[in-house]
C-alpha cells in the first residue's frame, strides 16, 4: 500500500503562562496516495492543529509525521516542495496586485517556470470563472471569489500532497460546487495525488472524500468510508422531530431510555432534533417528555442514517456548537 | 523529486517578493507625500535649527547627508525588519515559510522593492535641500563616495535580516524595543552630526550599525573638513567585516529561530 501522509501517536500541546491546551492527543493516521481524506469534527477538535503540522508550520509536542515518505520535522525543507495549502477564508496576499500578479507572485517562491505558470493561471481562473477578475485588484474581489483565487494557488505549484483546511467555509452553495468540482477534476488529472481536507459540512464529506476520519478533542474517535459509518447507526432508528421553540430539553431526551443519542439544530424557527433510538418502543418516552415540556409538535419522520447520525452517535453532539434548545 | 535548484527558488523569491512593492509605489501614490515630501521638511527644519545656532557652512551638509542614508535606515527597520509582524496577522508568513523557499530571500525582495522607494526619497532630500541652501560638496571622490554607500547600504540590510528574525520570534515586545530605539539610534549614528564628536565609546558603541561608519566615511570624502572619527581605510574594512558577520549571523539566527517559532506556534495564525 503506497501511503501519502502518516502520522504515529502525534501529540501537540500549546503553551502559554495561564494554560496549557492539548489540541492533538495520539493522532494515528494513515493516508493512501490518490485518496480524497477528509478530517471532521467540532470546533477545536485539532483538525487545524494537524493540519499545520503535516505542512511543516507548526513542530509536533511528541510523535512522528511523515508526508509524502519525509518526515515533517527533519525533513521539512523537501516536504515543502511537495505540498500546498489553502485555508479557507484566509485573506492572503497583496491588496493592489491583480489576481493574476498574485498568483504568479506565489508560484515564485517555488521556482516555478513564469511563462508556464502564467499559462497555467489561465486555464484555472478560467475553469473556476474567474477570467473576467484576472485584472481585477485582490482587494476588490468577492470572498467567494478570493476562496477560489486561494485554491488557484494552492494548484499551481503542482503539489503532490494539497492539504485544505475548511475551503468551502462560508461559500455560497454555487462557489462551494465549483470548488469541489474543482478538486476533484485536479485528483482525477493524476492518480497519484492526495488531498486532505477539513471540513464541518457532512454533505462535503460524503460527497468528496474516499475516507474520513472523525476527530473529536484531539482523537480519532472513528475512520472509514463515509459508507461505513453511515453502517454503525444502521441499527438504529433515527427520528427526526420539529418541535415548537421552547425550555431546553436536550439533556432530558438523552435520558430516555433507548435514545443513544441526540442533537439539535434550529431552522426557521423550529427546533429540529434528531434522536438515534436504540428501539422503537423509546420513541413513547420521547413522546412523553416532551408532553411534559408543553412544546408543540410540528413534524415526526424515520429516516436514513446520514453521516451527521455517525457523528452524532461517536461524539455524543452534533457537528452545530450552539445546543441550547 | 526534481524541483528548482535552490539558487533558482532564491533569485526568484527575492524579484517576487520585490514585485508588490514595486507596483505599489505605482499604483498608489501617497507616498509621495509621506515618503518623500515629509522627511524633507523634517530635513530642512533641522537645518534651519544649524543656521540659527550659526554652525559652520559644512554642518549643513552633515544633515543632508544624514537625511539621505535615513531614507535608507527606515526601510530596513520599518519595511523590512518589523515587516514578519505584519505577514503574520496577515496570514502572509505563513505562505512564505510553508514554502520552499528562504526567509532571507523573502527579506531581500522586501529590500529590493523599497529600494526604489528610498531612492526616490533620498534623491529628493539631497537635491532639494542642497540647492535650497546652496551646500556644496567636493565631487573629487564621488566615486568612492558611492562606493561606500553602496556598501553601506548592503551592510544595513544583513543587519536587517538580523533584526527581522528577532521579529519574527518576539513579535510585540521586538516591536516596542525597536520603536524605543528609534531616538537613540538616530542619536548614536550621528544622523545630524558627526560621529567623533559621541567620542570613542558612544561612538564605538554606535559603530555597530553601519550607518554610523558609512555615514562618517562618506562625509569626510565629500564634505572636506569633516572632524575625522577614525581613518577613512578602516571605516571601510569595518563596514565589510560587518556585511560578513552581520551576513552570517542573520543566516543563524534566521534557520534558529524559525525553528523556535515551529516549536512555539508563532508562525501560525490563531484561528480559534
Ligand atoms: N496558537 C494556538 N495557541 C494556543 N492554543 C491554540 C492555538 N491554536 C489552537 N489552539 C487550541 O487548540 C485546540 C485545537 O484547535 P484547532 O484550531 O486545531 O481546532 P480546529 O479543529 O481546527 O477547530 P475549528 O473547527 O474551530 O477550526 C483548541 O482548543 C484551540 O483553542
Ligand atoms: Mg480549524
Amino acid at each position: 500500500m503506497d501511503i501519502a501522509v502518516e502520522t504515529k501517536a502525534l501529540r501537540r500541546v500549546y503553551r502559554s503562562r495561564r494554560q496549557e491546551v492539548v489540541a492533538l492527543d495520539g493522532i494515528d493516521l494513515q493516508v493512501r496516495r490518490g485518496e480524497r481524506f477528509g478530517v471532521l469534527g467540532p470546533n477545536g477538535a485539532g483538525k487545524t492543529t494537524l493540519i499545520k503540522i503535516l505542512v511543516t508550520l507548526l513542530l509536533p509536542s511528541s510523535g512522528e509525521a511523515f508526508v509524502d515518505g519525509l518526515d515533517v520535522i527533519r525533513q521539512f525543507r523537501e516536504v515543502r516542495h511537495r505540498i500546498a495549502m489553502v485555508s479557507g477564508g484566509e485573506n492572503v496576499g497583496f491588496g493592489m496586485l491583480k489576481v493574476r500578479e498574485q498568483l504568479w507572485m506565489f508560484s515564485q517562491f517555488y521556482g516555478m517556470p513564469s511563462a508556464q505558470v502564467r499559462r497555467h493561471i489561465a486555464e484555472l481562473l478560467e475553469r473556476l470563472g474567474l477570467s473576467e477578475a484576472a485584472d481585477r485588484r485582490v482587494s476588490a474581489l468577492s470572498s467567494g471569489m478570493r476562496q477560489k483565487m486561494n485554491l488557484i494557488r494552492g494548484l499551481i505549484t503542482n503539489p503532490r500532497i494539497l492539504f485544505l483546511d475548511e475551503p468551502t467555509v462560508a461559500l455560497d452553495v454555487g462557489a462551494a460546487r465549483d470548488v469541489r468540482d474543482e478538486v476533484r477534476r485536479w485528483m482525477a488529472e493524476d492518480p497519484s495525488r492526495t488531498v486532505i481536507l477539513t471540513t464541518h459540512y457532512m454533505m462535503e464529506a460524503d460527497e468528496l472524500c474516499d475516507r474520513v476520519a472523525i476527530v473529536n478533542r484531539g482523537r480519532i474517535v472513528a475512520q472509514g468510508t463515509p459508507a461505513e459509518l453511515k453502517q454503525q447507526v444502521q441499527q438504529d432508528a433515527i427520528v427526526d422531530l420539529q418541535l415548537s421553540p421552547g425550555n431546553r430539553l436536550l439533556d432530558a431526551l438523552r435520558a430516555v431510555d433507548g435514545v443513544a443519542a441526540a442533537s439539535v439544530s434550529e431552522q426557521d424557527g423550529i427546533d429540529r432534533f434528531s434522536l438515534h433510538l436504540s428501539s422503537d418502543a423509546a420513541l413513547s418516552g420521547v413522546m412523553r417528555v416532551v408532553e411534559g415540556s408543553g412544546r408543540q409538535i410540528r413534524g415526526v419522520q424515520k429516516r436514513e442514517p446520514t453521516l451527521e447520525d455517525a457523528f452524532v452517535k461517536l461524539v455524543g453532539r452534533g457537528m452545530a456548537e450552539e445546543e441550547q434548545a | 523529486m526534481n524541483h528548482p535548484s535552490a539558487i533558482r527558488i532564491f533569485f526568484k523569491t527575492i524579484v517576487a517578493r520585490a514585485y508588490p512593492r514595486f507596483v505599489g509605489s505605482h499604483r498608489n501614490l501617497t507616498w509621495l507625500v509621506t515618503e518623500t515630501l515629509l522627511p524633507l521638511i523634517g530635513t530642512i527644519a533641522m537645518i534651519y535649527v544649524y543656521r540659527a545656532l550659526h554652525a559652520p557652512a559644512r554642518y549643513l551638509g552633515f544633515v543632508v547627508l544624514g537625511g539621505v542614508l535615513l531614507a535608507f535606515w527606515q526601510n530596513v527597520i520599518w519595511s523590512m525588519a518589523t515587516q514578519f509582524f505584519w505577514d503574520r496577522g496577515g496570514g502572509n508568513l505563513e505562505l512564505f515559510a510553508m514554502a520552499p523557499t528562504s526567509l532571507a530571500a523573502i527579506l531581500l525582495g522586501m529590500a529590493l522593492g523599497g529600494v526604489y522607494m528610498s531612492l526616490t526619497r533620498s534623491a529628493a532630500v539631497l537635491l532639494v535641500a542642497s540647492t535650497l541652501f546652496g551646500i556644496g560638496y567636493s565631487t573629487a571622490s564621488l566615486l568612492p563616495a558611492l562606493g561606500i554607500f553602496v556598501l553601506t547600504v548592503c551592510a544595513l540590510y544583513c543587519l536587517g535580516m538580523v533584526l527581522a528574525s528577532l521579529f519574527l520570534f518576539y513579535q510585540r515586545e521586538a516591536w516596542q524595543l525597536a520603536d524605543a530605539l528609534q531616538e537613540p539610534i538616530y542619536f548614536l549614528s550621528g544622523f545630524y552630526f558627526p560621529v567623533r564628536s559621541l567620542g570613542a565609546v558612544v561612538g564605538g558603541l554606535g559603530s555597530l550599525i553601519p550607518l554610523t561608519l558609512g555615514l562618517d566615511a562618506i562625509r569626510q570624502l565629500v564634505l572636506p573638513g569633516t572632524p575625522q572619527f577614525v581613518p577613512l581605510a578602516w571605516e571601510v574594512v569595518a563596514i565589510v567585516v560587518q556585511i560578513v558577520a552581520y551576513g552570517v549571523l542573520s543566516q543563524v539566527s534566521l534557520r534558529y529561530l524559525e525553528l523556535q517559532s515551529r516549536q512555539d506556534a508563532r508562525l501560525i495564525l490563531r484561528s480559534t
